[in-house]
């Protein structure tokens, strides 16, 4: 065990080091690339085995993953944003291949307009095609995270493809103190590949990935797959008492801070939270009586915990670095489907959107929402979807917009 | 390579190793050539497929093939090869698996993938000198989907997207010619209706290693419009009209390994077909029949017999 100062980004990369992948097919994008620039350098220069190649697209980059773990090797593959949304025919693809492997998502908002910095609708893409999500919150998380997926992913009664998220720049250019296990233990921990049934040789041959004629098998297969899915909560609850045994640390798949004797919830993913967390303890050196719920995993949804941490809680303000047009926040939505119909739940759940982009969302925004959301309870009335943004940013959009003008009538 | 095993006809394979019953379609010309490849590759290879007629071919709980099968999607058919190959070399290295398990990785694709969204896939294969053999079926056309025109249907042919007067109005994509650029270690034009030819090729591609690339014409009787029985007789035609020139590149050169010396008018091929029905009736249209023979005579007078 060693402790070493990492990025996000530098702790996927010993994670997947530490996992003794044997394969990593990649392909380069802002911020994920210092992950595959790691790996590459430690395989180049002899420091773990394995075999890298740069593929040409994410596309073909997610169809050799799937198609490496479907031969019978550990694998391992990284990307972001719009990398992630070209791959996406094979993501839902793989997934159904039932080839487990991991996949490092570094969250990047998508086009349009194309920017670099976090927000998590391209991952959320990704919700409903098999693969499972681990949300990550710090650096250490990234690696124990990985570490946990691929015991998740290839357990028999899982065997489901994994994307690890991290909010990339915040996290992945973050650089945190972070335990390293050693070698021995994580093997340990992981044991070797199992391929079981997924293998190509000339003496047991296979087909792979075929057809389905009608709706009857195609739905048996889908039906499997999530059931799979859905098996892999109380999986991950094992591995996560078994993780805590070996390592001393303890990643349910809830978060709660705070929340025990809380009227109030904050409830969000990713690195943000520790945001919120900042925003908690300010509230309650007040007298505020508020927490934060954050889910790890977001497939399988873990609907039950999340019941149970709210009941009898009085308010919660969801805060989504998402944006559905024309509906508005994914977790406020699914928040609401498991909440529906239980008599305890919160009567009040606020509907906030906020960090698109990369834009940060201050302690003083924390201590309007933990106000409105307090108001609405007292009220009994939820207020509408509320869209963050300051005057003072709105003031500065504003001269953009028209220095943009005085461009073109200058060039007229 | 060394001398060929198939010398004449009877040297060819009597029996199929591939299945019967598979759901193509009566006088397949893809399913032709697929049936006298497999013979030759036999069944230690692992066939990845991209979206096309041949997805058909494995359909659950059903395979006509004796080997392996990997189903991938449309344009990334050459990346799962890769997946595949780099698993087997690394479970070969860990003596995970012994060398008789090794399987042969072979692409199976049609010409729209091929030519199409599969480009760039199978272009970033040969830069990474991945070791597979890539096998186009040459429909000239989406024929899965009913023939509509793809980047390989032939000048002035009738498709279901291109059904004016004129025809389809580009002009088929140079396969051989893209792929031969890159310089890969072997690529071969085939036809199911010239078996000989088409096996010491297979069993020359075999014999190498790196990537290697056969294009198979292959009639449609439902795509191109004729009796299914007609289909070697057609395939036989393109080549002795010399719309299908039959070659091969290797070491840097490009050979001719049939030149048909007194060639038969394109008309006699162009004839045949309910796609090119419309250059003759309900007028004939010289013009576009004299392009195409033109087109033709131009290609063969830059070859030297």
């Amino acid at each position: 065990m060693t402790r070493k100062l990492l990025t996000g980004n530098g702790a996927a990369a010993w994670a997947a080091r530490l996992a003794q992948i044997d394969y990593v097919p990649a392909f380069p994008i802002t911020p994920q690339t210092e992950i595959i620039e790691t790996l590459s350098h430690w395989i180049d220069n002899g420091d773990m085995p394995g075999k890298l190649v740069t593929l040409e697209s994410e596309h073909s980059m997610i169809t050799a993953a799937g198609a490496a773990a479907s031969t019978g090797v550990r694998t391992f593959t990284a990307t972001s944003s719009q990398g992630l949304l070209y791959g996406m025919e094979m993501i839902y693809t793989v997934a159904g291949w039932r080839a487990p492997f991991v996949l490092i998502n570094v969250s990047r908002a998508l086009a349009s307009p194309v920017t670099l910095e976090p927000d998590h609708n391209d991952v959320l893409a990704a919700r409903d095609s098999g693969f499972l999500q681990i949300h990550c919150a710090t650096c250490q998380e990234v690696l124990d995270a990985t570490l946990i997926a691929y015991r998740l992913g290839e357990d028999e009664r899982v065997r489901l493809p994994v994307i690890v998220n991290e909010d990339g720049f915040y996290l992945s250019f973050t650089r945190e103190p972070v335990t390293l296990p050693n070698s021995d233990e994580v093997k340990d921990f992981l044991g070797e590949f199992d391929a079981q049934n997924m293998h190509f040789s000339a003496s047991s041959p296979a087909s792979q990935a075929v057809a389905v004629l009608g709706g009857s098998p195609y739905s048996y297969f889908r039906y499997e797959c999530h059931l799979a899915a859905e098996k892999a909560l109380v999986v991950y609850d094992e591995i996560r008492d078994e993780f805590e045994q070996r390592f001393g640390r303890k990643y349910d798949a809830v978060e709660s801070y705070h929340t025990d004797d809380a009227d109030y919830v904050f409830f969000m993913m990713g690195c943000f939270a520790t945001k919120a967390k900042a925003a908690v303890d300010g509230l309650r050196a007040a007298g505020w009586k508020i927490g934060l719920l954050r889910p790890r995993l977001l497939r399988p949804y873990p609907a039950q915990a999340i019941r149970q941490l709210l009941t009898g809680k009085k308010g919660v303000a969801v805060i989504d670095q998402n944006l559905s047009m024309g509906k508005g926040g994914i977790l406020h939505s699914e928040l609401t489907s498991v909440l529906y119909g239980d008599k305890n739940a919160p009567s009040i759940l606020i509907s906030f959107i906020g960090g698109l982009g990369g834009r940060d969302i201050s302690q003083e925004e924390f201590f309007e929402m933990a106000k409105q959301l307090k108001q609405a309870t007292v009220e009994g009335i939820t207020p509408a979807p509320r869209l963050l943004y300051t005057a003072d940013e709105l003031r500065q959009i504003h001269k953009l917009q028209a220095i943009a003008h005085v461009e073109r009538e200058a060039y007229e | 390579m060394n001398e060929t095993q198939f010398k004449r006809m009877k040297d060819l394979p009597t029996t199929h190793l591939l299945g019967t019953g598979a759901p193509m379609c009566a006088g397949c010309g893809g399913l032709q050539a697929i049936n006298d490849i497999y013979d030759v590759l036999g069944e230690k290879t692992v066939f990845i497929n991209a979206a096309g007629c041949m997805t058909l071919l494995s359909i659950y709980p059903f395979t006509p093939f004796r080997g392996s099968w990997l189903y991938t999607a449309m344009a990334s058919a050459p990346a799962g090869a890769q997946g595949v190959r780099d698993a087997l070399d690394i479970l070969l290295a860990k003596k995970k698996i012994t060398p008789d398990e090794n399987l042969t990785t072979v692409v199976l694709a049609g010409d729209g993938s091929t030519s199409g969204m599969g480009l760039s896939a199978t272009s970033a294969a040969i830069d990474r000198n991945l070791d597979f053999i890539y096998i186009c079926y040459d429909n000239e056309g989406y024929g899965n989907t009913g023939q509509q025109y793809s980047s390989a249907t032939p000048h002035a042919a009738r498709t279901s997207t291109s059904t004016g007067s004129a025809g389809f109005s580009g002009f088929k994509k140079d396969l051989f010619a893209i792929w031969a650029a890159h310089k890969p270690t072997y690529v071969a034009t085939v036809i199911g209706a010239e078996p000989l030819d088409l096996a010491r090729k297979i069993e020359t591609a075999a014999s190498l290693t790196g990537p290697r690339f056969i294009i198979s014409l292959s009639p449609c009787p439902t795509g191109w419009g004729f009796d299914p029985q007609e289909t070697t007789y057609i395939g036989k035609l393109a080549v002795k009209t010399g719309i299908w020139p039959l070659k091969e590149y290797k070491d840097g050169k490009v050979s001719h390994t049939k030149n048909p010396h007194v060639r038969v008018p394109v008309e006699d091929y162009l004839l045949t077909q309910a796609r090119f029905k419309h250059l003759f009736e309900p007028k004939r249209n010289d013009k576009l029949i004299d392009e195409i023979q033109s087109k033709v005579d131009a290609y063969w007078a830059g070859i030297t017999p």
